[in-house]
């Protein structure tokens, strides 16, 4: 159910009552209690959710693309199989999402016209191509890796709904996860032309890897704020360590290696990994629509969406009682 | 914009004698398109022997403000079986030998 807009009123700084409204919401929150859709919030901690969740359901939509680009060519029926399935739990990830953030107010439909027409964000990652059949396996496991630090730890966060479908989620990309990782695994065992594939997706993903989480806490301007108000339990560059700690040491087990310029190494003192500050410019360039391949996937998800259009139509029609026009071939006999 | 459909919210049974379980929700143009979209999204994994759809505006419910509506005024420990102490009780009675 959209909730009606009656409930949020004055919530706003400088609206009347806010500042007491606001400091029962924050200690309530601080007590890792979740808020609900009904319950008031300040519009900042609405209007962030918003954009967090659109942008994130369009990541997964947008991130069905370039693995559903690579169905017919798995290499095998096992691998073609597991990737169906894959890309059909990114759309239903996408719509767990869509109506998550729909309980804050903003439509689906409206939130899926402004993928399409540029105006709303998605994942830095899928604005690269996947050249080769590699970068299905790189996208499988250390994308899906990185998204579930980020996924885990939002699940954890504040706000119901949100929290309650990226549970679900976590649990269905245990799978994209595994299975990208045996990707990963027959390629680095497999002949030396399948081992270089694998280093060459690596070389070529490590940027778009590394930028992943977002800017440097040093550059993120909303990081404070949503920590306080738990929607975010980690910056973004601690997401980044922990993805560094957990999947480093399996990538050098399969003899991979991080391209030399990243100067990636690890410091003993203050347990981290250090690296060559990515082009955090790049980034937002890339986000906004300027990447390799950005357009190409809007162009992509437009045709999809309507190419669908006759079937949406089709059962409004049947539900609204109206008879739904059959093939001619269909009505012989 | 060409269809913002209602809502319909899904309830998943894992196994009979279970209870049916808010999962979450579908947009659909009626009932059975609902069920039918429900079992894509909710069905595909997890078990699964029976689902409901709900129109989501067909749901009435408290307010969250109004959660001290479940408070109890008065100590109701007496409905409780925590609210005896029969254990204790018995066993005062058996060292006294009462009996």
């Amino acid at each position: 159910m959209v909730q009606v807009t009656e409930k949020w009123t004055n919530d706003r700084p400088g609206d009347a009552g806010y500042e007491d409204r606001l400091a029962a919401f924050e200690a309530r929150v601080a007590e890792g209690d979740k808020v609900e859709p009904g319950d008031w919030m300040p519009r900042d901690y609405r209007d962030q959710l918003i954009r967090l969740i659109h942008v994130h359901a369009n990541s997964e939509i947008c991130g069905a693309l370039p693995e559903g680009t690579w169905i017919p060519h798995a290499p095998s029926l096992k691998r073609k199989l597991a990737l169906v399935a894959k890309v059909q739990d990114e759309v239903g990830h996408g719509q767990l999402l869509y109506r998550a953030a729909e309980t804050l107010g903003k439509p689906r439909e409206e939130m899926i016209d402004e993928l399409i027409s540029g105006k709303a964000k998605y994942s830095n990652v899928f604005h690269y191509p996947a050249e080769t059949w590699a970068d299905v396996c790189v996208i499988a496991w250390l994308i899906d890796a990185a998204a579930i630090v980020n996924q885990a730890m939002m699940a954890e966060g504040s706000y119901g709904p949100y929290a309650r479908a990226l549970k679900r989620i976590c649990y269905e990309e245990a799978f994209h996860l595994t299975h990208g990782y045996d990707m990963c695994i027959s390629m680095a065992t497999g002949t030396p032309v399948q081992r270089a594939m694998l280093q060459d997706a690596v070389n070529r993903w490590w940027k778009p890897i590394m930028m992943f989480h977002g800017p440097s806490d040093k550059e993120s301007k909303h990081t404070a704020q949503l920590m306080r108000w738990r929607i975010k339990l980690k910056t973004n560059d601690e997401q980044r360590q922990e993805f560094l700690r957990k999947y480093l040491p399996k990538m050098f087990n399969l003899g991979l290696k991080v391209p030399a310029e990243w100067n990636l190494r690890f410091d003993e003192k203050s347990k981290t990994w250090l690296y060559n500050e990515p082009d955090w410019e790049e980034f937002k360039t890339v986000v906004r629509g300027s990447g390799p391949v950005s357009a190409k996937r809007l162009e992509t998800r437009r045709l999809a969406h309507e190419q669908g259009r006759w079937v949406r139509e089709a059962l409004s029609a049947a539900a609204a009682g109206k008879k739904v026009p059959l093939p001619p071939t269909a009505n012989v006999g | 914009m060409d269809t913002q459909w209602p809502i319909f919210e899904v309830f998943h049974q894992a196994s009979r004698g279970e209870p049916h379980v808010h999962v979450g929700a579908v947009h659909a143009p009626d009932g059975e398109t609902a069920i039918m979209l429900a079992k894509e999204q909710y069905g595909r994994r997890q078990a699964c022997v029976n689902m409901w759809v709900v129109p989501s505006g067909a749901i009435v419910a408290t307010a969250y403000e109004d959660a001290d509506l479940f408070e109890h005024g008065t100590d109701k420990s007496y409905r409780e079986a925590f609210g005896y102490e029969t254990t204790k009780r018995a066993k005062a009675v058996g060292d006294a030998g009462e009996i």
